[in-house]
């Protein structure tokens, strides 16, 4: 392990695409370990006994939990290219605000959607509103970074990869009210960090029925 | 830099605002603290500089505003590079720096405000229990990262010593009013130490408010809470 790259992963999981798509933004080898959530690996308790969560970035054998902290960790590392969070002490304060922003908001938002129950219908306008000051943050440029990736378009875009399970539980077009934020979702997939990282929309669906279906949510 | 160019939007109580204000002063930077009325509407000015959140603390540098408390001790130390370092220089000790800050904020703070909330004995007893796993924890991380020396952040304050330390204030309350020491030589022998240390470092001790100041805040906000007409 010394010197090495080593994720724990959860293919599902927004956060840990997150971590896949800024290395391979830096073109960084590692080793993808695959972590079953129902029954966690020895290694992942030993790398993070506080949370017991994913990811896990280790990198010569010390561990990084919480994914934009791996995130942030990988930018300072390998920063000999593609820079994800601006130089200027101001635009990365605004960056960071915006990837603390939909830290605090998406996950839960999301879940609720997809669970179904009583709080649905709050949960997709809640949604809707997230979606739509991400939209507006965007603005005119192709990506939150400028005119390549960065570290909003990498906080954000993996929750795409849900947006069909939402849509589909929800019974609602995120496209309808969010074109702009479409438009760059597929933008950011044109590019190889992302297409790799985020899995098929279909599978996401797949598998949180049979996540609903496991945790007896039916 | 003239002192209207640095502005905090806050109030007394709040730690998040302490934060902000401590990183100030370690970096030396005069600033203009402008105070909220607590139980009044929020002022213009914070609406429009944290049209988001609506929340204090906001730090607005020339006409720049900047949210959220770690990321506003963030840019003050990577703005103000001159003075004292805030973060530590290494990047696996600054994940870890940002790890224990978040696991306060999300975690252990929490835990702190479900003690003064807590209506009878067994849930007063569950978040009390919860407390004191949690200082176990940060008693662990304070031998990990000070490394014998005084602070988290080695000879002098760094990010995770204000992180942490602008709990304190509430911490005391919560000791006082609930009758139980949290931080003990028994338990916390490292951290009780760092705490006095913390409170009575310059760039802190006149930011810190005062126990009995804020067991009497803590004591109105709860009875509002506890007496605020239930939610639609």
């Amino acid at each position: 392990m010394e010197g090495g790259v080593v994720l724990l992963d959860f293919w599902p999981s927004s956060f840990t695409m997150r971590v896949k798509i800024a290395l391979a933004e830096k073109g960084i080898k590692y080793e993808c370990k695959h972590e079953d959530l129902f029954n966690k690996s020895p290694l992942l308790l030993e790398m993070n006994p506080v949370h017991k969560k994913i990811p896990v970035l280790i990198h010569n054998g010390k561990p990084i939990s919480e994914s934009l902290i791996i995130v942030q960790y990988i930018d300072e590392v390998w920063n000999h290219k593609s820079p994800l969070l601006p130089s200027d002490p101001y635009q990365r304060s605004q960056a960071l605000f915006w990837g603390d922003y939909l830290d605090k908001k998406m996950y839960s938002c999301g879940k609720r959607i997809w669970v179904g129950k009583e709080d649905q219908e709050e949960a997709k306008e809640e949604l809707m509103k997230i979606l739509k000051t991400m939209e507006g943050e965007l603005g005119d440029k192709l990506y939150f970074g400028g005119d390549s990736i960065g570290y909003v378009d990498v906080a954000l875009v993996p929750f795409t990869s849900w947006f069909y399970t939402f849509e589909t539980c929800g019974n609602f077009s995120i496209e309808a009210d969010c074109p702009k934020l479409i438009a760059w979702a597929k933008r950011c997939k044109e590019s190889e960090s992302v297409c790799k990282a985020l899995p098929d929309p279909l599978e996401i669906y797949g598998f949180m029925l049979q996540l609903k279906k496991r945790l007896g949510l039916n | 830099m003239a002192k209207s160019d640095v502005k905090v939007l806050g109030s007394w109580p709040s730690q998040y605002v302490m934060r902000a204000r401590i990183a100030l002063n370690i970096k030396s930077v005069s600033y203009e603290f402008l105070e909220e009325k607590l139980w009044e509407s929020k002022s213009e000015l914070l609406l429009k500089s944290n049209p988001v959140h609506k929340k204090i603390p906001v730090l607005i540098h020339g006409d720049k505003p900047i949210c959220e408390s770690l990321i506003i001790v963030q840019y003050i130390d990577e703005v103000w590079s001159s003075g004292p370092s805030i973060l530590p220089s290494d990047p696996h000790e600054r994940a870890t720096a940002r790890f224990w800050a978040a696991y306060l904020d999300e975690k252990w703070f929490p835990s702190i405000r479900s003690i003064g909330m807590a209506q009878g004995e067994d849930a007063r007893k569950t978040a009390i229990a919860q407390v004191e796993e949690g200082l176990v924890l940060l008693e662990e991380a304070f031998g990990n990262c000070s490394k014998g020396k005084p602070f988290f952040g080695g000879d002098q304050i760094g990010y995770l010593d204000i992180a942490f330390g602008c709990f304190l204030a509430w911490l005391r309350v919560t000791e006082k009013i609930s009758g139980i020491k949290l931080l003990s030589e028994a338990n916390t022998p490292a951290l009780l130490n760092w705490a006095d240390r913390f409170c009575s470092d310059a760039a802190v001790k006149d930011v810190m408010p005062d126990t009995e100041k804020l067991a009497e805040f803590g004591k109105m906000v709860i009875a509002k809470m506890r007496g605020a007409a239930p939610p639609k």
